[in-house]
């Protein structure tokens, strides 16, 4: 497994607040890296980083080995926690817009066999995900959860290189969240995704990811707290993994020894 | 039950809402009666018949000079140059406000310049259209577009600009362009606003293509009512004025109706 996503010396800062310092890291293929950490520590500036819609104040970030540019590009996919489907279309039209916008560069429309092409291509796509009932629903006219189906479907048809996931379960309730894990990971095996996840919910972190990384300050200046930044204080690759029907037992089990963490990295 | 929980249904709603229409029509009918119970010649409240009297030669009877049925004609001349300014307006929000809401580097280029035109008043600039464009019908189109135009410019730009953040990076991470982007995204997204945005204008378009038709016209329904003030003619101008308002009503609805039509999807939470 060569590594798909590398992160040499990052840094970014707004001004002289620094949100993240000296992230190093590097992300094998086919890895399901989930990300938690405390508000403000980062986690979704990292995710922001990956999806190339800001650009590191220091360092460089590398997929495949090329320095990324920062804009959003077709080789990585996202998935938020609302709002990333497109309310005017319904949920075929949806799956087919990457289709579309590859094939078609001026009307980002398709015609004729083209277009059956990619209706059958993103109907597939939509069974797969178990929308195959809702294919001419407006986005309204599905549940968060559906919606979230449809916004997954939506990124693996472009088959990005890398998913990028941003509290994608976090709206939706207990028992939704259940179906929606087993989806992501049945997609993660069966298209060899590679997925970066943020969430705040501990337990999904370890029950989806064969890696977690926590993201948290590593010293804190109580006088300018803004001056140190956050980065990956754990980074534990998962090899007994939670099994899937995990209950959702509280947080307040799981503590995380802030003491034996203070060491240089 | 409180007050804030007495919901009329949908057939109570129609009778509470044409109730206060009612009310002000039996008013008029019994001042106009008092009025002339004490004057026969009243001309300030006219009695319905003397509106029928009135409209009939304007309704039916071909004008001896021009040739042309006066209110028919004043219908026409009015529709079209508030249809065209309307339409003008349309075009020139989806284009400019598009490229405002979807390009920040415009947006900061002219987002200020927009804004200027915009607190221009409208009337303050009718006779630099007069004195640029002559008395014609190009100063009284030109009128209602300067008047609308950039509040429907501004709008649409905030509205494209106000869409999720989210929905414009999912569509980059889809391979979507710029144009792409503005195309198949924003676009849509902005049509029924601009619907919305125009039905808004109506009353303000209205009043500005009576504006010009009151200072300089010899055709269309504002020239008539400022025409015949001067024979005090409250029998023409009360029909005119009530025409006047069921053609707004009547471009509202259908505007509304196209939007519902073409735009179900944005118009699924309000059912």
């Amino acid at each position: 497994m060569s590594d798909l996503l590398a992160f040499d010396n990052v840094w970014l800062e707004y001004g002289d607040k620094i949100v993240l310092e000296r992230v190093n890291l590097s992300i094998a293929e086919h890895c399901f890296v989930s990300i938690v950490g405390p508000s403000g520590a980062g986690k979704s500036s990292f995710l922001r980083l990956a999806l190339g819609q800001e650009s590191p104040s220091r360092g460089q970030i590398l997929l495949d080995g090329k320095i990324l540019t920062p804009e959003c590009g077709p080789d990585r996919g996202v998935v938020f926690q609302r709002y990333s489907v497109f309310p005017h279309l319904n949920a075929l039209r949806n799956v087919m817009f990457a289709r579309e916008c590859v094939k078609a560069p001026f009307t980002a429309r398709l015609f004729g066999a083209a277009r059956r092409r990619a209706a059958e291509e993103a109907e597939a796509m939509l069974i797969e995900v178990g929308l195959g009932d809702s294919l001419h629903l407006y986005p309204s006219q599905l549940s968060g959860g559906m919606q979230q189906r449809l916004a997954i479907a939506q990124a693996l048809i472009a088959r990005p290189r890398v998913l990028l996931l941003d509290e994608p379960f976090g709206a939706l309730d207990p028992g939704i969240r259940q179906d929606m894990h087993r989806l992501i990971l049945r997609l993660w095996e069966e298209h060899g995704l590679t997925v970066l996840m943020v969430t705040h919910d501990i337990i999904e972190a370890f029950k989806l990811g064969t890696r977690v990384l926590a993201f948290d300050k590593r010293r804190i200046d109580p006088h300018a707290p803004h001056r140190f930044g956050a980065t990956a204080v754990y980074d534990l690759p998962l090899t007994n993994k939670l099994p899937l029907d995990t209950p959702d037992v509280s947080v307040s089990i799981i503590t995380i020894d802030r003491i034996s963490n203070n060491e240089e990295g | 039950m409180r007050w804030v929980n007495v919901k009329p249904n949908r057939r109570s709603a129609i009778l509470l809402g044409t109730l206060p229409l009612l009310v002000a029509l039996v008013a008029y009918l019994f001042a106009s009666a008092a009025r002339h119970a004490t004057n026969a010649s009243d001309k300030v409240l006219p009695t319905p018949a003397a509106m029928v009297e009135a409209m009939r030669g304007l309704l039916f009877d071909a004008d001896p000079l021009s040739g042309r049925i006066i209110f028919w004609a004043d219908t026409a001349a009015s529709l079209e140059r508030l249809c065209l300014g309307l339409g003008i307006c349309a075009l020139s929000a989806l284009l400019v406000g598009m490229v405002l809401g979807v390009l920040p580097a415009a947006r900061a280029t002219f987002g200020a310049f927009v804004t200027t035109i915009a607190v221009i008043p409208p009337i303050a600039l009718l006779p630099v259209l007069f004195i640029a464009f002559g008395l014609g019908e190009t100063a009284k189109v030109a009128l209602i577009v300067i008047g609308v135009a950039p509040f429907l410019i501004r709008d649409l730009a905030d509205h494209v600009a106000a869409l999720p953040q989210e929905q414009l990076v999912k569509a980059q991470t889809l391979g979507a362009s710029s144009w792409q982007l503005a195309l198949r995204v924003a676009l849509p997204q902005a049509l029924p606003r601009l619907i919305a945005g125009l039905r808004l204008s109506l009353g303000p378009a209205w009043v500005y293509l009576i504006s010009a038709e009151a200072i300089a016209s010899d055709i269309g329904l504002g020239y008539r009512i400022f025409l015949v003030r001067r024979y005090l003619s409250m029998d023409i101008i009360i029909p005119y004025v009530a025409w006047i308002s069921l053609l707004a009503i009547a471009m509202d609805i259908a505007l509304m109706q196209l939007s519902r039509r073409a735009f179900a999807w944005a118009h699924q939470g309000q059912r």
